[in-house]
């Protein structure tokens, strides 16, 4: 069933991500990647404390790097800053064994972009080059010559992250351009 | 072929006979619940020119997380949200009187077989009366604001057959948790839940609301319990059915920073307790308070223990006072709050320091929830909070509960 209905592709942002790994583990909940007491501050502010657990990631990681974890990344609270600080943070896409229900659909709203791939986490280690392609469902390690297919996103959801967004499909429904 | 509770829902909210399990749909929700991030959403709305919502009667914005308002810019945001409530001719504004799903649930604002979405992780807990509750975030609230509908998948159902006779000082607190230990905070990921079996009979309303809150614990999308109006099929298809007897099952505690890392009690008893907090969507009503009262009622709290009591709802605080509970916990020396979320996001009204330990009635003790990341919280029932806060440790509520708290 077509639930989403946007315009045509061809303006298209890439869906192809490719950078160093930067490897976590299983569980990594929503309040590590937004403390409670930084939601509300701009994210110049809220920056710092990204993903506190790993303190030396925020100034290390470089745009387009890869996050690769475990089981249940983003468990947790429904706090959408926790994608969006990982967005505006520059990284390239998050590839788990499973994600957080919440937090993975907060994903797709606000287009960022998460593979669920089994197998990824024990294939992948710090700072192997890897490549992501959301819509194939494909992860590459290049470091490694090793790929593996993850769970495929379905056409809808792969249609709001190509729109921009929910917001911008919502925009598009309302004929606000 | 028979549905299961969350196919029901799903295949009424989008105007089909059946669904099942696996595919995607567009669902219209019910209700769509608020709670301070109503602001964020609405100013979205505004900002893009829309002046109306989809329907206006049918949300429910709460302001609980800040309550009162601790800050200046609490304060604006709170004065942000009550004007955007004005602005878009919502007539639900439950504005001071409680934690969201608490006031949700006492206010009558849910029914059986209802879809209800909200802006919080915990809406799971409007599966304690047979609703489909599921949080989302503030841009899908600002989608579904706006056009009444949204995307889901239809989730698979993990069923849970819960059965046994419940010990002395067992709560629903422990059953969850021991749930939560045994099978993992992922058993339900991008599953419904429906609980079933024996035990659900005894399971007052109290008890379920906390069960159906910490689905969102087990990883759920909802975590329902059937109802004599709403309940799955004879021959509904369930992933996966877990068996769980409750017998002779000890008093359970999740230690830092997870909540899936149970043990019982007697594992941890010693530990030494900073706070006690009892409070929170999950623990935070008359019955808990209860139990909280029994332990305490005529003794002090330990000298090195600081308790805190945070009422779910204004109508739990009144009615907590009418049966002595309040006096009984003040008169230990419980610091007794505004009912609200108060420190059970760290927020205010009893957040911990560097190296502190909590013991709290709450549904998550990831690190730095309660307040600094060098804190410690172990989630336990109100029964063991209670003791807590008697012993200045982590200790065994069976020594002053006799009977099973269900
Ligand atoms: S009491 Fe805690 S878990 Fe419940 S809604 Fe408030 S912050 Fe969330």
């Amino acid at each position: 069933m077509a639930v989403i209905r946007v315009g045509s592709g061809s303006e298209a942002p890439s869906l192809m991500r490719r950078g160093r790994v930067w490897k976590f583990g299983h569980d990594v909940d929503t309040d590590v990647m937004a403390p409670w007491d930084t939601i509300s501050a701009p994210f110049e502010e809220r920056r710092a404390r990204v993903l506190h657990i790993r303190p030396e990631f925020v100034e290390g990681m470089r745009p387009g790097d890869v996050v690769v974890a475990g089981r249940n990344w983003g468990c947790g609270s429904s706090r959408e800053q926790a994608a969006e600080n990982l967005k505006l943070l520059g990284v390239g896409a998050v590839v788990a064994e499973s994600f957080g229900r919440i937090y993975f659909r907060n994903s797709v709203a606000i287009g960022f972009p998460n593979l669920a791939c089994p197998g990824a986490w024990a294939a992948c280690e710090d700072g192997d080059e890897v490549e992501v392609d959301v819509e194939g469902a494909v992860v590459r390690n290049l470091t490694w010559g090793i790929e593996l297919r993850g769970t495929a996103w379905t056409e809808d959801m792969l249609a709001i992250v190509r729109a921009g967004g929910l917001l911008q499909v919502l925009r598009q429904r309302l004929g606000l351009g | 072929m028979g549905q299961t509770m969350a196919e029901k829902v799903l295949a009424r909210c989008s105007g089909r006979a059946d669904v099942v399990a696996g595919e995607y749909v567009t669902a219209r929700p019910d209700k769509l619940m608020c709670h301070e991030a109503f602001a964020p959403c609405a100013l979205t709305l505004r900002r893009m020119g829309v002046e109306r919502l989809a329907d206006p009667d049918s949300v429910y914005v709460i302001i609980d997380h800040f309550f009162p308002a601790p800050t200046a810019a609490h304060a604006k945001s709170h004065s942000i949200v009550r004007d955007l409530v004005e602005r878009y001719g919502i007539t639900h504004d439950l504005g001071h009187s409680g934690i969201c799903h608490q006031v949700m649930v006492e206010g009558g604002h849910v029914g059986p077989g209802e879809l209800v979405l909200g802006t919080d992780s915990h809406s799971t807990t409007y599966g304690a009366l047979g609703a489909a509750g599921a949080g989302i975030g503030v841009t899908e609230m600002t989608y579904a604001l706006a056009l009444g509908e949204l995307w889901f998948q239809v989730p698979p159902t993990v069923r849970f057959s819960l059965s046994g006779a419940a010990g002395p000082a067992i709560m629903a607190k422990d059953v969850v948790l021991r749930l939560a230990g045994q099978f993992g905070t992922d058993v339900a990921q991008y599953a419904a839940i429906e609980f079933s079996g024996s035990l659900c009979a005894q399971m007052g309303l109290a008890s379920r609301m906390t069960m159906a809150n910490m689905g969102a614990e087990l990883g759920a999308k909802f975590a329902m319990f059937p109802t004599e109006a709403f309940g799955p099929d004879q021959d509904a298809e369930f992933a996966a059915v877990h068996s769980v007897d409750v017998t002779g099952l000890e008093p359970q505690v999740a230690q830092p920073h997870n909540p899936g890392n149970v043990v019982g009690v007697s594992a941890v008893a010693g530990v030494r307790v900073d706070q006690a907090f009892l409070g929170s969507c999950t623990n935070a009503r008359v019955e808990d308070l209860a139990v909280a009262a029994q332990v305490l009622a005529g003794r002090r709290v330990h000298p090195r223990t600081r308790l805190i009591v945070t009422p779910a709802s204004q109508a739990v605080y009144l009615e907590a006072l009418r049966a002595g509970h309040i006096e009984a916990l003040a008169a230990a020396g419980a610091a007794i709050t505004a009912p609200g979320c108060g420190a059970c996001p760290g927020g205010h009204s009893g957040v911990i320091g560097p190296g502190e330990v909590c013991v709290s009635s709450t549904n998550r003790n990831f690190r730095g929830r309660m307040g600094s990341a060098e804190g410690f919280v172990y989630l336990a029932s109100p029964a063991v909070v209670a003791m807590a806060a008697l012993t200045g440790e982590l200790s065994d509520p069976r020594e002053l509960v006799s009977e099973p708290w269900l």
